[in-house]
């Protein structure tokens, strides 16, 4: 009886999702033919004729829709890369100041991780743009010559530059990442027993190679799942970008949107750029999982 | 006879008014094997950590291989003691995910910088000495309690420590195998290693021991020779405790 029972509700919630799924795309084709649009990817090899502030590749206005997009796309995987490595690095660092025993470093973690997480990401990529870079006093912070200068006109290392745009979003996202990156590390770093802390310390290990060789070892198992939702989460808030002008997949897509009308097709786009990128990091995460589970000889 | 280790006067509170050690003092010669016992809480525990630097200590001076540190507890002081003393604990503390050969090597390997051939050249050389050379290329996980904590000592004694702490070495091990813990500790005694043992165990203090010193609440409440502190304690409260260990 009980049986019969679950796979009518089985049956009905299936049944239920397919018709809601029915109505949405019968209520776009209705509208679509009502207005006489239509889905059509032609306009792609239309030139663009909008200018693009950064671009990877050569661009000019004269260029395709398409090649436009490939730029945003490029641009986006830019500041995400990048975001990741920056995030990942200050959030561990940030993660074993937390669980130091040093109450003053802990407190200054603490405070770090509250304040971050505790404000919204759009306020935090303005601060960046608008009082970190565009608001620098003489315009130029910091400048060693030809290694590094920080100026309202953005980052210059050893010859690489980086738009202010660029780089206000590359830092609003990594360190609001690393907040939350942090607090992984700290779980990961807690869910290691103190018994091993004190076995490498009577061992006569230092902190550093005893955290290395016997704490993240056994921490990271806890770790990675944690930090792929992370990751997953900073790709998403990329898009973003469009308010400090950024020009991600995002923005060149809305910009595509007003000029062209084609906003069915340009969030077809969006959505398969950013599955892609997704399924690309927890693809890698799963990867880098595995291995890490493979090695764990011992349960 | 030099002293391997004084206590002097060791106080420290975790929270106020509580003290986990009141005016702890103690004298330990080399060769000696002091056994420490005392019901849970009476800060046993606290004490035998204390030399190896794993407790701070807010009060007091300790004297460990001629090493002496206060309560300032400087870091590098502490870290030339752990690398002259090693210490087994209650719950073994393997490194869940390195080979049984590994967890011994590790710390000659990285802390004395000896080659990785003769490091494991001699672990397997302790390994043989507790009797379970067999079980070198396995992990802890794979070992029954009493098989993890024999490793544990035989990781403990790959510096070549000069004294061995042991913090309830088997507490928590099956009835059945505390024995051959006991028995690896005790072949240690003879070959002439100080040892400081945090134990219940009566026959293995009786019969292995120079010096029982016993606790309770933070305060050492005798030292004794075991032949009197098992026959004819001082003090009321460690005959009381006695009594009760006898019950069990």
């Amino acid at each position: 009886m009980n049986k019969h029972r679950n796979i009518f509700l089985q049956y009905f919630i299936f049944i239920v999702f397919i018709s809601l799924f029915g109505i949405l795309i019968n209520n776009l084709a209705i509208n679509l033919i009502r207005t006489g649009i239509g889905i059509n990817f032609s306009w792609l090899l239309k030139p663009a004729s909008f200018a693009l502030a950064e671009y990877p590749l050569p661009y000019s206005a004269s260029d395709t829709y398409a090649w436009a997009l490939f730029i945003g796309w490029l641009n986006s995987l830019k500041v995400i890369f990048i975001s990741l490595i920056l995030s990942t690095f200050i959030g561990t660092l940030i993660g074993f100041a937390r669980t130091s025993t040093h109450s003053l470093i802990g407190l200054i973690a603490a405070g770090y991780i509250t304040i971050i997480r505790q404000t919204p990401l759009l306020l935090q990529l303005m601060f960046w743009y608008f009082v970190g870079f565009l608001g620098l006093k003489d315009n130029i912070l910091i400048h060693i010559e030809n290694i590094f200068k920080v100026s309202n006109q953005g980052i210059e290392l050893y010859g690489l530059s980086f738009s202010s745009e660029f780089s206000a979003l590359l830092f609003g996202l990594s360190i609001f990442t690393s907040a939350y990156i942090a607090e992984v590390i700290r779980g990961g770093i807690l869910s290691v027993s103190r018994g091993q802390w004190e076995a490498f310390r009577s061992l006569g290990l230092s902190e550093i190679k005893g955290l290395i060789s016997i704490i993240i070892p056994q921490a990271l198992p806890a770790i990675i799942p944690g930090l792929t939702s992370q990751y997953l989460n900073l790709a998403k808030n990329s898009t973003l970008a469009i308010a400090v002008g950024y020009s991600d997949i995002y923005s060149i897509n809305d910009t595509i949107i007003n000029q062209t009308g084609r906003a069915i097709e340009c969030f077809i786009i969006l959505l398969t750029s950013f599955l892609f990128f997704n399924l690309i990091i927890s693809n890698s995460m799963e990867i880098v999982n595995k291995i890490i589970v493979s090695s764990k000889k011992y349960n | 006879m030099k002293p391997v280790l004084i206590a002097k006067n060791l106080i420290k509170s975790y929270t106020k008014g509580s003290r986990a050690l009141d005016n702890v003092s103690l004298e330990l010669n080399q060769g000696r094997v002091l056994v420490v016992m005392g019901p849970s809480g009476s800060g046993k525990s606290t004490l035998i950590r204390t030399f190896n630097g794993l407790e701070n200590f807010d009060k007091g001076e300790l004297n460990v291989l001629g090493i002496k540190i206060d309560s300032t507890h400087d870091e590098q002081k502490i870290q030339r003691i752990r690398k002259r003393v090693g210490m087994v604990f209650q719950q073994f503390n393997l490194f869940p995910h390195l080979s049984i050969l590994e967890n011994i090597t590790l710390a000659p390997i990285h802390v004395q910088k000896r080659r990785k051939i003769d490091a494991e050249e001699y672990g397997m050389y302790l390994l043989n000495q507790m009797g379970i050379d067999s079980h070198a290329r396995k992990y802890p996980s794979q070992l029954s309690g009493g098989e993890q904590q024999r490793v544990a000592i035989a990781r403990a004694l790959a510096l070549k420590p000069e004294l061995l702490l042991f913090d309830e070495p088997t507490s928590a091990l099956d009835p059945e195998r505390i024995n051959e813990v006991l028995d690896a500790m005790r072949r240690l005694a003879e070959q002439g290693m100080t040892m400081v043992v945090v134990t219940h165990e009566i026959g293995f203090a009786k019969e292995v021991s120079d010096q029982v010193l016993f606790m309770d609440s933070g305060k050492v409440i005798e030292t004794s020779t075991p032949d009197i502190f098992f026959s004819n304690a001082k003090h009321e409260r460690s005959r009381k405790f006695l009594n009760q260990l006898d019950k069990y």
